[in-house]
């Protein structure tokens, strides 16, 4: 029966191609946008090298101070965090790094480039995972003491040194000159906490004032032992910034901070949404793109079943009853689908091939995983079977005497 | 095999309402061959589709092989068309995109428990029987009109029902063609007793079946 169905379904393409083209087009676009957004957002928020505990990961970007006459409200400094966030209960590991890169500009044989310089402390290399192409991560010892040590990555090894090892070669980025101690991959600007081409100790700042700003431009990072120490960890904090030390309670007397997932940061910060909503909004957007489409698709499927109410006639007049038809036109809608899926998947991987080339986001290096291949599936056999069994129940409903007339009831 | 018993059927639209067939009876037995005449819009094609189970009536009880069918759920109605009624239209109605075997296999892809191989040994018995073996392969806009209709016999009888319906059969086609297609239908029912069923203006054809009913404005009128 199967057969008989694909077999089918096959030849009723062929013989409608302009109908099958549209359908496959309207298909295959939206897939392609669907699976090239997902797989951007899941190589943005998934747990992925060098973020790979990302899922166990809370994270300080904003401060606030309020007094009766005045408010400010900015990234955390590095005060903020050394003073109110070390030793959380439930917290594994704690670091920090710059909250932006900072471009710096270096001058090779009369080449001028531009690298993005992040600043880390020690133990912001045990909380994420790089693999190390060239030597080790600086220490917490070399930030403690300052020491003019970076790790680079393997495009900036290429600008600075080109072949050979970098290990223990100078770099001079802006008016500081560093040493340098290890090579890591390149990572893509979507990796928000670990993205940069230079990473080099906070304590290479060239004063020490970052050291009890409240206020600046850090993020701190939380590694929590598991994601049910979230709850734990956020009420210590809370609890700690209830009783604040400020130097002029006449001017501050609050202090607030909030620990977030990446996930919850760019909701409610990038986006205005509320902190947990991000995935929920992403599903309802995802499922409105795919709406007009599939209402489209249905009105193409009812036209091209119109076509053959002889077909559906003799089938009925030869024993087939509704349910059985409905179970054909699902199956001829979903190989359409899947069709369109594997056109999609190709199209996906040429759309983000051409985004990672275009440069327009530094190191991008997409690749499909199980996860958004699954997703892809899903979405797929929704598309097919959503804009499928309207039509095919609607056909299937037709009085066989009408449908041999070639007329709808 | 085929008992209806003061059947009627009424359309009925918002303003008007039209009597297709009113209070007929009739009592076909296994291996009747029956034909049907009557002017156009008198109610032969309504009366095939009520034996045939493709409309119910308003009024009156059908019996369908010794089995009452009125009343029945869809899917019942759809096994007992498949196990014991074959069609046969006058504009054969074969599906354009499959080939002969594939048209005649249809009725036994709705059969339970008939496997394929079984299914490929019918059809090309059935297709045999039509004299069509070297076609086999073909797809319906390559044939004649009467190797189409041949191709639609084919399909009607590869389930072996007791009753066939034949809605002028030869009505788009040559009378050489006709007769041939006659030849065959007489055949199936001396051979089988198969009961047939065969609505026909052409007065020659009805005289070569067992009895001819007429109908007039959906009375009986014989």
């Amino acid at each position: 029966m199967l057969k008989s169905y694909i077999k089918i379904a096959w030849k009723v393409f062929l013989r409608r191609k302009f109908f099958t083209f549209i359908s496959l087009f309207a298909i295959s676009v939206t897939l392609i946008v669907l699976m090239a957004a997902s797989t951007i957002l899941d190589h943005t928020l998934g747990s992925m090298p060098p973020e790979t505990r990302l899922y166990r990961t809370l994270c300080v970007f904003f401060m606030k101070m309020e007094g009766e006459r005045a408010e400010i409200s900015t990234f955390a400094g590095y005060g903020f965090l050394d003073r109110y966030a070390r030793g959380l209960p439930g917290v594994e590991r704690m670091g920090i790094v710059s909250q932006a890169p900072e471009a710096v500009d270096s001058y090779v044989e009369n080449r001028k480039i531009t690298s993005q310089l992040r600043r880390t402390d020690g133990d912001f290399w045990k909380i994420m995972e790089f693999t190390f192409l060239e030597g080790a991560p600086f220490t917490v010892q070399d930030d403690r003491d300052g020491h003019p040590v970076a790790v680079i990555n393997a495009t900036t090894r290429e600008r600075f040194i080109g072949g050979g090892s970098a290990l223990g070669r100078s770099i001079k980025l802006g008016e500081q000159t560093f040493r340098v101690v290890g090579v890591v991959p390149d990572v893509p600007l979507y990796r928000v906490l670990s993205y940069g081409d230079v990473w080099v100790p906070i304590g290479t700042i060239p004063t020490a004032h970052y050291r009890t700003e409240l206020v600046g431009d850090f993020i701190g990072l939380f590694l929590a032992r598991s994601e049910r120490d979230f709850a734990t960890i956020r009420a210590a904090f809370a609890e700690r910034l209830r009783q604040p030390e400020l130097p002029d309670p006449e001017e501050f007397d609050r202090l607030e901070g909030e620990l977030q997932t990446l996930a919850e940061y760019i909701a409610n910060t990038e986006i205005g949404l509320p902190p947990k909503s991000l995935y929920l909004v992403v599903v309802l957007l995802m499922v409105l793109f795919m709406i007009l489409p599939a209402v489209n698709l249905i009105n193409i499927n009812v036209s091209r079943m119109l076509e053959r109410s002889s077909e559906i006639g003799v089938r009925k007049a030869f024993g087939a009853a509704s349910w059985t038809l409905v179970t054909q036109f699902v199956i001829e809608n979903v190989l359409l689908t899947i069709i369109g899926g594997v056109v999609a998947a190709g199209g996906s991987a040429l759309v983000l091939r051409t985004i990672a080339e275009s440069g327009l986001l530094p190191y991008a290096n997409f690749h499909f995983n199980v996860p958004v291949f699954l997703y892809g599936l899903a979405l797929t056999l929704f598309f097919g079977v959503f804009s499928g069994v309207y039509p095919a129940w609607k056909m299937s409903r037709l009085h066989p005497v009408q449908a041999l007339r070639g007329g709808v009831r | 095999m085929i008992k209806l018993t003061d059947v009627e059927k009424v359309y009925r639209t918002d303003r008007i309402e039209t009597v297709a067939l009113s209070n007929f009876n009739l009592d076909a037995k296994e291996g009747e061959f029956i034909s049907v005449m009557g002017p156009s819009g008198s109610g032969k094609s309504t009366l095939l589709n009520i034996i045939g189970l493709l409309d119910v009536p308003t009024g009156g009880t059908v019996n369908l092989a010794g089995r009452p069918v009125t009343g029945r759920k869809d899917r019942e109605l759809a096994r007992i068309r498949n196990e014991e009624v074959g069609f046969i239209f006058q504009t054969f109605h074969l599906i354009p995109d499959l080939n002969v075997m594939d048209n005649v296999e249809i009725p036994l892809l709705y059969r339970r428990g008939v496997s394929g191989s079984e299914r490929r040994r019918r059809v090309l018995e059935a297709i045999e029987r039509v004299a069509l073996s070297s076609r086999a392969h073909h797809f319906p806009p390559q044939l004649s009109g009467g190797q189409q209709q041949r191709v639609a016999i084919a399909r009607a009888i590869v389930g072996k029902p007791r009753i066939l319906l034949a809605d002028e059969p030869t009505g788009n086609l040559d009378s050489q063609m006709g007769e041939e297609i006659m030849k065959i239908l007489k055949d199936l029912n001396e051979r089988n007793r198969t009961a047939i069923i065969m609505v026909t203006h052409d007065p020659g054809l009805a005289e070569q079946t067992h009895r001819t009913i007429r109908i007039f404005d959906g009375r009986q009128v014989n």
